[in-house]
């Protein structure tokens, strides 16, 4: 298998709390990964150890073959790696257009042409380029912080709950705008609702307690109540 | 009359001094969450050397140049040496901090000796202008031409620049700056030793106003810098130009009419203000 990214026998403490305690998976190049599991069970905790936000303690995080094990977010995030939060981190006092400005690294060719059809893909970004970040609404928010962490040359994008507290049609269209994205980049997305999950994602990994516990195709999970109950609790 | 006008611009000189002074320490404040009570320690750092480097070739502007630069120097060597191993620990960060604002403190008697110095402005800063029968004092004036100057071009940085915009970003979200690809320490460090120069800088100024320098200046006015950035909002410049020239005023007038309240009125307002808006009167995030 291909894989772009991936995670061995990871752990990680917050402070004196063990939330990771044994994560693997590999992410295969040109995929969706979704990262499903119950609240708290540890999928945000992934994200933000993959970016070395919360470092990992033990195991090995390796991007391409290279570990990653003790790099600042900073040195993750020039490797091609976009990152986008749960709560956005959008930058509230900044313009739309500044939002973008600080992620440029270089206003090269290529980056324009990124820069144009991520805003063809969000046209109300381009409505509102000249209003606060901190003005825009939920889903708007979520739409600049997808566009700011792919605007560089993004390999590899972490999306944290996307549709957390959006309305469903506003769901519908930061969806949509994610399957238009899959075609060009490799993602690992984090998400609770798994109706919308499983029409993204190609394969899943299941969290539970801080480790991964099952993992397949997506068409498995989608087709197999029985696991779902199991492991999400849901029918 | 007169008297209003000339409080006023005595007034709004002190401000600009305090603004110089409170400008690196509210962008030190605002971006690394980081208590820096050796602000003042740089501050008397670049008087010293400032004027040392003044008295010796005759130069002010020789003067301000090497306060600068002691203020870089230093600034460099604090945030690596000091501030570093702490961040993130606001009780280590007052400790340390205020031990080597101390350390500063005594190594400028050691060097230069424990009397104050006495300083005054160059030849062609002395003197008054007369306009009617108000007296405007050249360097009064001059500091204030100085601080408004310095503001523009932070203004101007943070608002117009790639660097400030970053510091902007990094003001409200660290990590999200972080995970964007921008090395957050290595603009920690040139915040730092650009808010060391600034400081410095005022230091240097204040000397031919104030007269004198002596190895207790840091304190005595990095307190008022405290003040203003806690009026003014952490982390904003606009608000910090406002506060100081507020805090100028009100130490202007109250030392004219009621000299004895003249810190406690400025204490007061900050108390009151970080009970009522502790996110500053001027502040633009809450």
């Amino acid at each position: 298998m291909n894989s772009l990214l991936s995670l061995k026998n990871v752990e990680t403490y917050i402070d004196q709390y063990h939330i990771l305690q044994d994560i693997s998976f590999e992410v295969p190049a040109g995929e969706v990964t979704v990262l499903l599991g119950r609240n708290g069970a540890g999928k945000t905790t992934t994200l933000r150890t993959i970016m070395g936000l919360n470092p990992p303690t033990k195991g090995e995080v390796a991007f391409k073959g290279a570990i990653m094990n003790g790099l600042p977010p900073h040195d993750i995030a020039n490797k091609g790696i976009g990152y986008v939060p749960e709560d956005q981190g959008i930058f509230g006092e900044l313009t739309v257009e500044e939002n973008m400005k600080v992620a440029i690294k270089k206003e090269s060719d290529d980056v324009m042409e990124r820069m144009e059809w991520i805003l063809n893909l969000f046209p109300d970004l381009k409505t509102f380029w000249k209003k606060p970040g901190g003005l825009l609404s939920g889903g708007q928010k979520q739409m600049l912080s997808i566009a700011r962490a792919y605007v560089n040359e993004t390999e590899l994008l972490l999306i944290d709950e996307p549709s957390k507290g959006l309305a469903p049609i506003v769901v519908e269209k930061v969806m949509h705008s994610i399957q238009e994205m899959k075609q060009k980049t490799t993602i690992i997305l984090v998400e609770q609702n798994f109706l919308m999950a499983s029409q993204i994602g190609d394969s899943f990994y299941i969290i539970d307690d801080g480790r991964t516990v099952f993992n397949g195709r997506m068409q498995l999970l989608r087709e197999d109540e029985s696991l779902r109950r199991k492991y999400l609790g849901i029918a | 009359m007169e008297l209003f006008i000339n409080l006023t611009i005595n007034g709004l000189a002190t401000g600009m001094l305090i603004f110089l002074l409170a400008a690196g320490l509210t962008l030190i404040f605002g971006l690394m969450s980081v208590l820096n009570f050796a602000h003042g320690g740089l501050f008397a750092w670049g008087a010293y050397a400032g004027v040392w480097l003044y008295l010796l070739t005759n130069s002010f502007i020789a003067g301000i140049i090497g306060a600068i630069f002691m203020g870089i120097i230093l600034g460099f060597i604090t945030e690596k040496w000091i501030i570093q191993p702490v961040y993130g620990n606001h009780v280590q960060q007052i400790l340390i901090t205020l031990g080597f604002m101390i350390v500063l403190s005594e190594f400028l008697k050691v060097i230069w000796g424990p009397n104050q110095i006495a300083v005054t402005p160059p030849a062609y800063l002395t003197g008054s202008w007369e306009i009617g029968n108000i007296l405007i004092i050249k360097y009064r004036a001059f500091i204030i031409v100085v601080g408004l100057l310095m503001y523009a071009l932070i203004y101007y940085l943070l608002k117009h620049t790639k660097i400030g915009l970053i510091v902007r970003a990094g003001v409200i979200n660290k990590e999200m700056v972080q995970s964007l690809g921008i090395n957050i320490k290595r603009i920690f460090l040139y915040v730092f030793m650009a808010g060391a120069a600034m400081a410095a800088l005022s230091g240097m100024l204040i000397a031919p106003y104030a007269g004198v320098i002596h190895g207790n200046m840091g304190m005595e006015y990095a307190i008022l810098a405290f003040i203003v950035v806690v009026i003014g909002g952490m982390g904003n410049i606009t608000g910090s130009i406002l506060a100081a020239t507020l805090v100028g005023l009100i130490g202007s007038f109250m030392a004219y009419y009621v000299p004895e309240l003249s810190l406690a009125v400025n204490m007061l307002i900050m108390a009151v203000v970080l009970l009522v808006r502790p996110q500053g009167l001027f502040a633009l995030k809450g």
